[in-house]
């Protein structure tokens, strides 16, 4: 076998190896499912009166929402890529695979490639149940395709991130916060459940700069889908070239952390 | 058995390795000739792990070399990675896995095709008596099942040479003499093995030479016969019936015994260093017969690494040392 053939078929067995042993964990269906329903259901009913405004609400604010806790969901699976390196280092199994003739990448591309399989599985989850209350898909197939590998590209970046926190952090224990605990300020202070202009001062200037705004805002455009009625629209560079503003960040996060989580990977020995 | 022809597999020479202040190896040294077992015998802490990780190029060193079948460990660690076999101190075993998933993965890893990783998953299942829990997920094995199957993975690739990290450590009794059954197969199918062991009975049992670590130094080498009979052989151990009878006990076992024989006045026991066995401990009981002194228990006692520790350093293995 060549050497790229190698990494490739290394690659694809790691993330098959991980797709299994997330789907074997109890805790993957609520995590992969009612969670993310249970968001849509309390943002689109219990926050969606206030949030939308009065004339605005309902189903506006819905079809608003959307795009955002899609990204959301998606975004927040990296934190498998996190708790799945911690795991491997405490119990030996990064030592194995680094006592094997197999490639050093391939463990942090199975590792940040399972995410997005398993993201692809939430998203028709979360698509059923979207529609189920409203939200319709406005513009053409093929932009709605491009829409979906839109928060793709942004949550497989964001993996990335959770491999090299996965491979710095001392413990499970702490894993488990620490693969979280980022996606709460990267997701809300952003346009993924308000109106980004409604946001006051410095956090308005975060969200308008922020990526996850950008592929929120991105995707939302390919689905077709427009703010409620009577709401600002966005403004400034990055709401305007949202798709391509989305796509360098998520580049650029994969060119500084891909390296990074190699290096770490390299060096890391297991407790 | 003359193995100097058919080559060295594995070579180490001068190791050396630091944690911060700690020097976990200080110029180890060993040489394992193809085909043959290697115990290396040490307390905790002595530096066996150590010298496993680089050997299997997890680690490197802070100087010194080492070539494992023909590859240097700094210089062509692939080359080292296609050739070994390693079963960590702590069972590498991917739990959400079945037992025959786990092995299959490890053989896509070695770059077997699918066909022929899925056929060498299912031998070693069979051969190590996991074919029964196969296809169950590893969650629900017991220590000396998931050990077996941590073994079996260090073999998929058929390695020419296998490291086990302290491979009974853990398991009880049963799981201890299963797991030896095991690695004494390995050996006939002529491996060379590097096993690392605290216990010099299970090195007695599985391999040709020993290699003592103590503070990441060898402290003595050489087959475990050699090394027994350096701890000055078997210990013989009796327990009288009443506390009167211990001098007299003590008499008979101070003629029979090679050493000063001691004692334990509340356990009502004696012991005392034998250089002939069985035969010692027949003509003891005989003797104390004669005298009717009733005794309660008899043994003999294999010499442990805490009495090899003690001839070789002059101290137990859990006493620590100012450094
Ligand atoms: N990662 C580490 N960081 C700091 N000290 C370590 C580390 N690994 C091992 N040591 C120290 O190095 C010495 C040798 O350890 P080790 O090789 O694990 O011994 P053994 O396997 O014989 O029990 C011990 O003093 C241990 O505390
Ligand atoms: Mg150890």
């Amino acid at each position: 076998m060549t050497s790229m053939t190698k990494v490739l078929s290394d690659s694809g067995v790691i993330t098959w190896r991980n797709v299994v042993n997330v789907r074997r964990n109890p805790e993957w269906l609520l995590g992969a499912t009612v969670f993310p329903i249970m968001f849509v259901l309390l943002f689109a009913y219990v926050f969606g009166g206030a949030i939308g405004g009065p004339g605005g609400g309902g189903l506006a604010y819905r079809e608003f929402l959307i795009a955002g806790i899609f990204a959301q969901t998606v975004a927040f699976n990296s934190s498998y890529t996190v708790i799945g390196f911690a795991n491997d280092l405490q119990k030996g199994i990064i030592d194995r695979f680094r006592s094997l003739p197999m490639s050093r990448f391939a463990v942090i591309v199975g590792r940040t490639t399972a995410d997005q399989v398993l993201s692809v599985v939430v998203l028709v989850v979360l698509s059923v149940c979207g529609l189920a209350i409203g939200w319709r898909i406005r513009g053409s197939v093929v932009d709605a395709v491009l829409g979906y590998l839109m928060i793709l590209l942004f949550a497989f970046a964001l993996s990335w991130v959770g491999a090299y926190i996965g491979l710095i952090t001392p413990s499970v224990e702490v894993a488990n916060s620490a693969g979280l605990i980022w996606m709460f300020p990267l997701t809300f202070i952003s346009s993924a459940f308000v109106p980004q202009e409604s946001l006051p001062g410095v956090l308005r200037t975060i969200a308008d700069w922020n990526p996850f705004t950008a592929a929120v805002n991105a995707t939302r455009d390919l689905f077709g889908n427009v703010s409620p009625p009577g709401w600002p629209e966005p403004s400034g560079w990055p709401a305007e070239n949202a798709a391509l503003y989305a796509i360098i960040s998520s580049i650029a996060i994969i060119a500084i952390f891909a390296p990074l989580a190699t290096a770490r990977y390299r060096r890391v020995a297991s407790k | 058995m003359s193995d100097t022809d058919k080559g060295v597999a594995v070579r180490a020479r001068g190791l050396v390795k630091n944690y911060g202040m700690t020097r976990a190896l200080d110029g180890v040294d060993l040489e394992i000739p193809t085909g043959q077992v290697l115990g290396l015998l040490g307390p905790n802490g002595a530096g066996k792990t150590t010298t496993v990780r680089i050997l299997t190029t997890l680690l490197r060193p802070d100087s010194g070399e080492a070539e494992v079948a023909g590859h240097d460990v700094l210089t062509d660690p692939d080359g080292v990675r296609r050739s070994i076999g390693l079963s960590g101190q702590y069972a590498a075993v991917d739990e959400n896995l079945t037992g025959f998933e786990n092995l299959y993965l490890v053989a896509r890893l070695y770059g077997q095709r699918k066909a022929q990783a899925r056929r060498r998953s299912r031998e070693l299942l069979a051969r190590f008596r996991l074919d029964e829990a196969a296809d169950r997920p590893a969650k629900g094995y017991s220590g000396g099942m998931r050990r077996r199957l941590d073994l079996a993975g260090a073999l998929v690739g058929s390695p020419s040479v296998v490291v086990l990290d302290e491979p009974t450590t853990g398991l009880d009794p049963r799981g201890r003499i299963e797991m030896w059954e095991v690695i004494e197969q390995l050996v006939a199918t002529g491996a060379t093995v590097l096993l690392t062991t605290q216990y010099l009975e299970e090195a007695d049992r599985l391999a040709d030479s020993v290699v003592v670590i103590d503070r990441g130094k060898v402290i003595a080498e050489g087959t475990p016969d050699e090394l027994k009979n350096q701890s000055g052989g078997e210990r013989l151990e009796l327990v009288v019936g009443s506390a009167e009878e211990l001098p007299l006990a003590m008499r008979v076992l101070g003629e029979i015994g090679s050493g000063e024989p001691t004692v334990d006045g509340r356990a009502r026991r004696v012991d005392v260093l034998v250089d002939t066995g069985t035969k010692a401990l027949v003509e003891a009981l005989r003797r104390l017969d004669a005298q009717n002194v009733v005794v309660q228990d008899a043994g003999l006692h294999r010499p442990t690494l805490d009495d090899v520790f003690l001839s070789l350093t002059g101290r137990g293995t859990g006493e620590e040392v100012p450094s």
